[in-house]
């Protein structure tokens, strides 16, 4: 756009790399807006940023590169990511307006950043490139002098910024805890106490595991052969979604095992 | 690239300037290499020591002492079949382990194994290293922050519970842990005055970091045990909550490319711990002994591989040692104990550093600081009262075993009381 963009000359490597890069980067941003899972579109992004670290550090601002992909695509967007995991792990945006003329305004405002952009980019004057000295190439040294040294006030003002955001966050999730803290010990306690009352000591048994049927649904045999009803999940119970456990498994193990292995009921404990 | 012939100029302490693209290729299959046989070996190192620590042979059937266990086992999951879940994601499900891979890989492209080396019968010599920049350390990290997307994504395109959760548990896992990490490792970079591998060994030659910077060492080892999703901080792929966590619904090659990113990860973070804290490719003799032969030319690799591997051995040992943590003391602990101690450290370290430059002292000084605070700190410890028990009620002392109502053994200190039947004859007994 302008003669000294003639002056700025790149190496034969870096061209290559610029070129095979820049269409994928592109591709990328376009899979951002067009693609229709959400966790596609942040591996686009993704995929973007971590094109543009590469380029960073094929400029020579290995110091910009590298902290790009470790704070942007380490951190923000792996916390991005695990909203989007936990918020469904099918979930496909719909696309039904939920504000009245929210396209038409989107696309106002898109259009307002498009001119801007183009106007500004046009008008932009490039200066000639400057081979790096020796202090500049040295990059996290030279930076650290300008960030603590030139800029440290805006340093420390965004430091607190941010801290106080973070405290924000904190007290504004903080929920007063009602009862006292229940520690391992408190609960073992409580269960050999109500191991008086028909409590059980041990964890409630799984339900049962079967080739035939759903094993979530289906209750476990206990030793003596019946089926545990306890072990089935309380709300398929009230949901009348349990299932018998298979008629030949009941049948063959109690007449085989009862007679063996007394009946575990409460009151019929005693050895005859 | 250009940024690799940028860096050889500054705060660099390798030259790579004379760096032909060969000797880089070169170089680049040779880290391969290692790191594919290393993992085979990693297999058998850790089955046979945590078999010797359980009274056990371990692997012993396929050739000399069980060497090609692995091997073997390695033709078996390439030629398993590779089931695809139908409720996958296909693309993202194929992608995951990719990413792991090749994110594991990239670590050791800034490691030094050791100097400058001569090749034999020739005049060429290179320094025994892929590359090297300033901000190599900070490229570890990100290297590191890389290799979990493929966990998270593996876990989330598998579409099932267990995965998804073992997912969930490594974002946080690695999340919180990588900030203790990157606070221990800013303690090397104060001392060290570089962030470029190359130049942080040579920095050790007085001495290796791992003394007088013990506490963040120590941050880091826990740190990297949890980095890695080794035991006792295997949450992420914890059997017995979550079958296998993330890799649970991959089969053959695409669990192997995961089982092999995971080996990887400990020979990285490894071989991080030896540069940085282990004095590198350093012979553990003082600076200058014999004329310093040991630290040039080939040997220094030899002893850069005896502390990688005797790293490696502290995992299998700890593995062999420690029981898996629950995981809310997990995260209290990262976040409560880890965080704050590493943040701490440094603000002191940073305090000591300024007034040391204020006042002209040289560097030494500060080690004999910090012995003396280490001996006044550990002097009335060592003569410290022992805290007295809380005086416990008097317990009685025939144990009344169903005061509650249900059997309980005597705790220690009680006694049962004396059996009804004992001394007893019993009628129609002939013995």
């Amino acid at each position: 756009m302008t003669p000294d963009m003639a002056a700025m000359t790149t190496t034969d490597g870096e061209a290559f790399l610029f070129w095979v890069l820049a269409p994928l980067m592109v591709l990328a941003a376009l899979g951002l807006l067009f693609v229709r899972r959400a966790v596609h579109a942040a591996l686009c992004l993704v995929f973007v940023m971590v094109s543009l670290a590469i380029m960073y550090i094929a400029s020579g601002a290995p110091f910009l590169g590298v902290v790009q992909v470790v704070v942007y695509t380490g951190a923000v967007m792996m916390l991005f990511l695990f909203v989007l995991m936990l918020v469904g792990v099918d979930a496909s945006d719909s696309l039904t307006e939920t504000i009245r003329g929210q396209r038409w305004i989107g696309l106002l405002l898109g259009l307002g950043l498009a001119v801007v952009l183009i106007g500004v980019v046009s008008r932009a004057t490039f200066l000639p490139g400057t081979p790096l000295t020796e202090n500049q190439v040295a990059n996290p040294v030279g930076l650290a002098r300008i960030l603590f040294g030139d800029y440290v006030l805006a340093m420390e003002t965004v430091g607190v910024l941010l801290v106080t955001a973070a405290m924000g966050a904190l007290v504004l999730t903080h929920r007063r805890r009602l009862e006292t803290k229940r520690t391992q010990r408190w609960v073992a306690e409580q269960r050999v106490k109500a191991l008086a009352e028909g409590g059980t000591l041990t964890p409630l048994p799984a339900p049962g595991v079967y080739a035939q049927s759903n094993a979530m649904d289906t209750p476990a045999l206990g030793p003596d052969g019946r089926p545990l009803e306890h072990s089935v999940s309380r709300v398929l119970r009230i949901r009348g979604q349990e299932k018998a456990a298979p008629a030949s498994l009941v049948e063959t193990r109690s007449a085989g095992q009862v007679s063996t292995v007394p009946a575990a009921t409460p009151d019929g404990g005693e050895d005859s | 690239m250009n940024g690799v012939v940028l860096a050889a100029e500054g705060g660099v302490a390798a030259d790579f300037s004379a760096e032909p693209v060969l000797a880089s290729v070169v170089k680049a299959v040779l880290i391969v290499v290692f790191l594919l046989t290393s993992v085979l070996f990693a297999i058998w190192f850790e089955r046979k020591v945590v078999a010797k620590m359980q009274l056990r042979p371990g692997p012993n059937w396929h050739g000399p002492k069980g060497l090609l266990q692995s091997l073997a086992d390695a033709m078996k999951l390439l030629l398993k079949e590779d089931v695809n879940v139908t409720r996958a994601d296909r693309v993202v499900y194929l992608l995951a382990p990719m990413i792991s891979v090749s994110a594991s890989l990239l670590v050791f492209a800034v490691i030094p194994f050791g100097p400058s080396v001569r090749i034999p019968f020739t005049d060429f010599s290179t320094p025994a290293q892929l590359t090297d920049f300033p901000v190599a350390v900070l490229y570890i990290l990100a290297a590191a922050s890389i290799g979990v997307y493929g966990i998270v994504l593996g876990g989330w395109s598998s579409g099932s519970t267990y995965p998804l959760l073992g997912a969930v548990r490594s974002t946080a896992q690695v999340i919180s842990y990588e900030l203790a990490m990157g606070l221990s490792l800013v303690s090397v970079f104060i001392m060290a005055g570089s962030m470029s591998t190359s130049q942080i060994v040579s920095s050790q030659a007085q001495v290796w970091w791992f003394i007088p910077l013990a506490p963040a060492f120590v941050v880091y080892v826990i740190s990297m045990v949890g980095e890695t999703n080794r035991l006792p901080f295997d949450l992420p792929e914890a059997e017995g909550e979550l079958v296998s966590g993330y890799m649970t619904e991959y089969s053959s090659m695409k669990f192997a490319w995961f089982f092999l990113a995971e080996y990887i990860n400990m020979l990285n973070v490894s071989a991080v711990v030896t540069t940085l804290f282990l004095g590198g490719w350093r012979a553990p003799v003082p600076d200058g002994f014999l004329g310093d032969a040991l630290n040039t030319g080939w040997l220094p690799i030899i002893w850069f591989l005896v502390k990688v591997w005797a790293v490696m051995f502290f995992f299998v040992w700890v593995r062999g040692t420690l029981l898996r943590l629950r995981y809310d003391q997990f995260m209290v602990f990262g976040w409560k104990v880890l965080i704050p101690v590493a943040l701490g450290w440094v603000v002191v370290l940073g305090a000591v550093q300024w007034a040391l430059t204020i006042a002209e002292l040289p560097r030494s000084t500060f080690f004999y600081l910090a012995a003396g605070v280490v001996v006044l700190v550990l002097l009335p410890m060592l003569f410290w009262p022992e805290k007295k028990r809380r005086a416990e009620p008097a317990e009685p002392e025939t144990l009344d075993a169903f005061a509650d109502g249900y059997p309980v053994p005597p705790l220690p200190g009680q006694k049962l009381p004396a059996s009804e039947r004992f001394g007893k004859e019993v009628a129609g007994n002939d013995r």
